[in-house]
């Protein structure tokens, strides 16, 4: 913002409004992070003071690890997460690019059919999505929640995608034509690089809800073997007592993942388009 | 090589009619440019000749060769962008090289074209820079240079110098002029800026609503315009167009073109006030109000003094008067 469009008031003003919206968004993941650094006393006798030489323990972390599997929840969550957003980036782009770029017949049905899925949520079909799991064998298999991820991240992925893919350059794709490149390396090569940011949106918009789920893990694959983090943690929640040292730490670890996946696609949305091309 | 036929080619979007039956021919070496105002089709035809856009009816001949199932790659031409459409991911060389390397082309074969096409636009300075680390001026020239070395039979323009600032656009033009001297390649170019059209073709086609008005030489054009759109279109200022009624002429309208317009403050044809003039130092723009023939352009070459306000008599060069009928064209 250049001197002359600045005003002190209102930078005050929209400083005091997002400091505020931060302390709020970050009170409660920095509260359980606090409290997974405490015994058990530290955490019921003073939960929002931070952890003191007295309190400071790391039994909740010993007893994470000491289960041994917890590893091997983070495994199947990092699995789940990786491949699903994998196949929504991937298929998405592509239905995003059919969309926009080529005229057929039911372009605009199909368009539309595909946006449906962002307004009727995924979880309402859990029944029929479970009979057909059971039906087809893949029930406790992290497969199974590829599958139902990819779907329910699909709908906003092409919604997203198919409205930055029309913006492309048409004369760029058709140089690529013209220079005897498929539809798909013109896809993958051309196209692909200029709607990155956009892509690293959805993939942030994606991972999140799949990763934080608790839902399907619960009802498709509940066993020992493929437990994600989410119902690993529920381990320690028991019907007479709660490991909450166990929980807090639990949770403290499942917040890493995301934020390095966060961390990485968020480079790619500040990095930008690779601009020159057209103009 | 490189002889181009269109036979009653129709394209249609939807229920839009944009291309309304297009016959021309081009034959090997020309040069032709299409012309014609915003939206009339140019774009859409040249994608079409180049296999971009199928055309729902009629046929394209490169070379009396039928292409309708032909891909862009396979039919011998090369484009060259309004927006340089330059591979953001390439450098300079690779940008030039791709399409050849598609085709299967032999690497020192690769190496020689860019060398000769580098040395022809002064692109060597260039060759390891990406499009983003090029001037506009720059990018088209390399745009230019990803055509030349397809070493196509047609090369294909789409308005390649509209995003270049005027002076720029000069030499490119000029530039532009050179090569085809050189490779004598058929060469299809759009444009909607006239003095483009004018310099550069052999062969001009103005276009409107789909439909070629008229073909011919710029000379042709100029002198000989079939109908009222393009005795208007061609030429600048435009030719003035007065009511034949109000002249008590038979035709529907008489055009004069303001350069065949002379001008005394005595006695003349047309007595009318001076409502504006423009000094543009070679030429004089005065824009009189007429009696008889109402607001006319009247263009006087050197300088001219005309206070407005000032009465002045305009008398048309009758040898180059034009007359319209009711259809809009020329009555002989
Ligand atoms: N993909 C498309 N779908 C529908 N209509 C289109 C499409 N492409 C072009 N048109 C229409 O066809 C007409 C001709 O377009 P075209 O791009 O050929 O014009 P042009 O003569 O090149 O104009 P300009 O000088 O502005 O570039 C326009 O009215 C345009 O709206
Ligand atoms: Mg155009």
């Amino acid at each position: 913002m250049s001197l002359a469009t600045r005003s002190l008031p209102r930078t005050i003003g929209a400083h005091a409004i997002l400091l505020t919206y931060t302390a709020i968004a970050l009170f409660p993941v920095i509260l359980v992070i606090m409290n997974s650094f405490k015994s058990r006393a530290g955490i019921f006798g003073a939960p929002l003071t931070p952890p003191t030489p007295k309190t400071f323990d790391l039994i909740g972390y010993t007893t994470v690890f000491g289960q041994g599997d917890f590893i091997h929840y983070f495994q199947d969550s990092l699995v789940v997460t990786v491949a699903s957003l994998f196949f929504v980036l991937l298929f998405g782009a592509m239905a995003g690019f059919a969309l926009s770029e080529y005229r057929f017949r039911g372009n605009t049905m199909m368009g539309l059919y595909l946006a449906l899925g962002i307004m009727i949520p995924i979880r309402l079909g859990t029944v029929a999505i479970l009979q057909l799991m059971v039906a087809s064998g893949l029930v406790n298999t992290l497969t199974a929640l590829i599958l139902v991820y990819t779907a329910q991240g699909l709908p906003l992925a092409i919604f997203i995608l198919s409205e930055f893919m029309k913006q492309v350059s048409d004369d760029l794709k058709n140089a690529g034509r013209i220079d005897g490149l498929s539809e798909y390396t013109i896809f993958f090569r051309l196209v692909l690089p200029l709607v990155r940011p956009s892509m690293a949106t959805v993939a942030v918009f994606t991972m999140i809800p799949i990763w934080n789920d608790l839902w399907f893990p619960l009802i498709l694959a509940p066993s020992e073997e493929t437990k994600t983090v989410t119902l690993g943690a529920q381990l320690f929640l028991g019907q007479f007592v709660t490991n909450w040292n166990a929980i807090l730490a639990a949770l403290s670890l499942a917040i890493l993942p995301v934020l390095i996946l966060y961390v990485i696609f968020s480079r790619q949305l500040i990095r930008g388009i690779t601009s020159g091309a057209v103009k | 090589m490189g002889s181009l036929k269109i036979e009653n080619v129709k394209k249609a979007f939807g229920p839009v009619e944009v291309l309304k039956g297009i016959d021309l021919q081009v034959t090997d070496g020309e040069f032709v440019v299409f012309v014609g105002p915003s939206g009339c089709g140019k774009s859409t035809l040249l994608r079409v000749i180049a296999g971009l856009e199928d055309s729902t009816s009629g046929r394209v001949l490169i070379d009396g060769a039928d292409v309708s199932v032909t891909p862009p790659a396979k039919r011998g031409i090369a484009m060259v962008f309004q927006t340089y459409a330059l591979y953001p991911h390439l450098t300079v060389k690779n940008n030039m090289a791709l399409g050849l390397k598609q085709a299967g082309t032999p690497a020192a074969e690769i190496e020689r074209r860019i060398k000769v096409a580098s040395v022809m636009l002064s692109l060597e300075p260039y060759l390891e820079r990406r499009p983003a680390e090029l001037s506009g001026g720059q990018r088209q020239r390399v745009a230019i240079g990803r055509a030349v070395v397809r070493e196509p039979k047609l090369f294909l323009f789409d308005e390649p110098l509209s995003n270049l600032d005027a002076a720029l656009r000069v030499n490119t033009r000029l530039e532009i002029a050179q090569l085809h001297r050189r490779l004598k390649a058929t060469m299809i170019y759009v444009t909607h800026d006239q003095v483009e059209a004018m310099t550069l073709a052999d062969k001009i086609v103005v276009l409107n609503a789909g439909r070629i008005e008229q073909i011919g030489s710029p000379m042709e054009l100029y002198n000989s315009p079939a109908n009222e759109f393009v005795a208007g279109f061609i030429g600048s200022p435009k030719m003035n167009f007065i009511d034949g009624a109000r002249l008590g002429e038979t035709a529907k309208t008489i055009g004069v073109r303001p350069e065949h317009l002379s001008v005394d403050t005595k006695s003349g044809a047309w007595k009318g006030t001076v409502v504006h003039a423009e000094h543009l130092g070679a030429d004089t723009n005065l824009y009189l109000d007429c009696e008889k023939a109402g607001l006319i352009t009247v263009r006087i070459f050197g300088v001219y003094n005309a206070e407005p306000g000032s009465t002045l008599y305009a008398t048309p060069d009758a040898a180059k008067t034009y007359r319209f009928g009711g259809d809009g064209k020329v009555l002989k």
